[in-house]
């Protein structure tokens, strides 16, 4: 398959750069217009990982940092779903990274001063391959809400950092999964900046009964959508789009 | 009733905040969890061309340093080729073209070695001029920026760059030429990336 180029990102989708209810952004947003450019070769490429580049214990957030014997604290979760493009097809063999506070809602972090405690037994960060279909799954504990300095009462709602490749450096994307029913979704900054309400719900993943364990751990479903790729007309191939 | 185009919208970018190192570089954080971090080595032994190195500092728009960035790079090898299988040709073993690196928390300075990459040749012909492409991230940036570090070295070949001549004010074009130095014998690459003011670094919609 000849590569085609990305099909245009939708900026009205995503949150624009300067969004003054998240403070930070303030003076973090570019002014000037972008210049936009056509997908070229050093765009439709980008890194290619393999399973030697991770461990199988790197998505299992449960025990990738516990003491042997021990587990985190916390209500344990699958967070399941696909990779896909925007043609609805499944994105193999690419590198899904995710981080989060622990179920108190603090962050591993050196930098990160909240009064929760540091779970001994968590780490915080997994990763994986999404699989030949598209699939990945990861076991952790769900997060806990925490406050951040922006209004002096903003707390964060339950989410999960989740970084993505696709298979093309202009593909590259992180974002941040939240929880169905959370109350603090409709009443956060960071999730305002998007300015449509089907794009927030694009962002929270839903309660998925059949992927639990059952009596073991409860699970959720979120689905992770990259850029689709331009096929060329001209070259006459049957598949369409 | 028309029929429905049945495309799926792309997630929506969120920040990456101010902890991304816990993921995607956690010995920054202040932990080990791996056996091995990605992205420290672009170039590997074995890769052909100029050993160089590309350091900087993101400045925001109150004319400071930036100390919770991360920035991933992604260039071809000193033959103009990508590690990637629909780009035709061979890069040596143990190049990846691909990188990722954090500001100082103390300082901002950001910095990575690689070779210089060569001068691609685009499917239509075209010599696109060597460049080192850049994605950036942090708290307060809502979707990740893209530019494109080019040579002060290569002007030749920067003069007939289709992006670069795509810039319409030729005075921007210098924000994306990394300034040479030398240090310890080994070519230095200065490029700040402003984010705001008069000199805002060109950002790509790619």
């Amino acid at each position: 398959m000849k590569p085609g180029p990305l099909y245009q990102r939708d900026r009205d989708w995503h949150p624009p750069a300067l969004t003054p209810d998240y403070k930070t952004s303030v003076s973090r947003s570019p002014q000037y217009s972008m210049i936009s450019l056509e997908t070229g070769v050093g765009e439709i490429t980008g890194p290619v990982f393999g399973h030697n580049d991770i461990d199988p214990v790197d998505k299992d957030l449960l025990s990738n940092y516990a003491k042997s014997g021990e587990s985190p604290i916390g209500e344990r979760i699958i967070l399941h779903g696909r990779v896909l493009d925007e043609n609805a097809r499944p994105v193999p063999n690419t590198l899904v990274e995710i981080w989060q506070a622990n179920a108190g809602g603090r962050y591993r972090h050196k930098k990160d001063t909240y009064i929760a405690p540091i779970d001994p037994n968590f780490g915080g960060c997994g990763r994986t391959l999404s699989d030949e279909n598209g699939c990945y799954h990861f076991r952790t504990v769900k997060p806990g809400a925490y406050p951040w300095r922006n209004w002096i009462n903003n707390w964060r709602p339950a989410h999960i950092h989740m970084s993505i490749f696709g298979t093309a450096f202009a593909q590259r994307l992180i974002t941040q999964c939240y929880f169905e029913g959370d109350p603090l979704i409709d009443k956060c900054p960071i999730l305002k900046s998007i300015p449509d309400p089907l794009a927030i719900e694009q962002l929270v993943a839903r309660l998925d009964l059949n992927a639990t364990i059952p009596l073991d751990t409860i699970a959720y479903k979120f689905d992770i959508v990259v850029r689709g790729r331009r096929s060329t007309m001209f070259e006459n191939r049957p598949e369409g789009n | 009733m028309r029929q429905e185009l049945n495309y799926l919208k792309e997630t929506p970018s969120q920040t990456a905040g101010p902890y991304v190192h816990i993921g995607l570089a956690p010995g920054a954080a202040g932990f080990d969890i791996y056996r091995q971090e990605l992205g420290w080595d672009i170039a590997g032994p074995n890769a052909k061309g100029e050993r160089i190195r590309v350091e900087g500092c993101v400045i925001d728009g109150m004319g400071s340093p930036i100390k919770d960035v991360l920035l991933e790079a992604w260039q071809a090898n000193a033959d103009g080729i990508y590690a990637h299988p629909e780009h035709e040709g061979e890069v040596e073993e143990g190049f990846h073209g691909w990188g990722r690196v954090i500001t100082d928390f103390d300082t901002g300075e950001w910095g990575f070695d690689t070779v210089k990459p060569g001068p691609v040749t685009a499917p239509d012909g075209k010599v696109i001029a060597p460049h080192i492409s850049l994605w950036i991230v942090a708290r307060g940036i809502n979707v990740g920026l893209q530019t494109r570090v080019y040579f002060e070295d290569e002007a030749e070949t920067n003069a007939t760059d289709t992006v670069l001549n795509l810039i319409e004010w030729e005075h921007r074009r210098q924000t994306l030429i990394a300034r040479k130095s030398e240090r310890d014998g080994k070519p230095v690459y200065r490029f700040d990336i402003k984010l705001q003011g008069q000199d805002e670094t060109v950002f790509f919609d790619i």
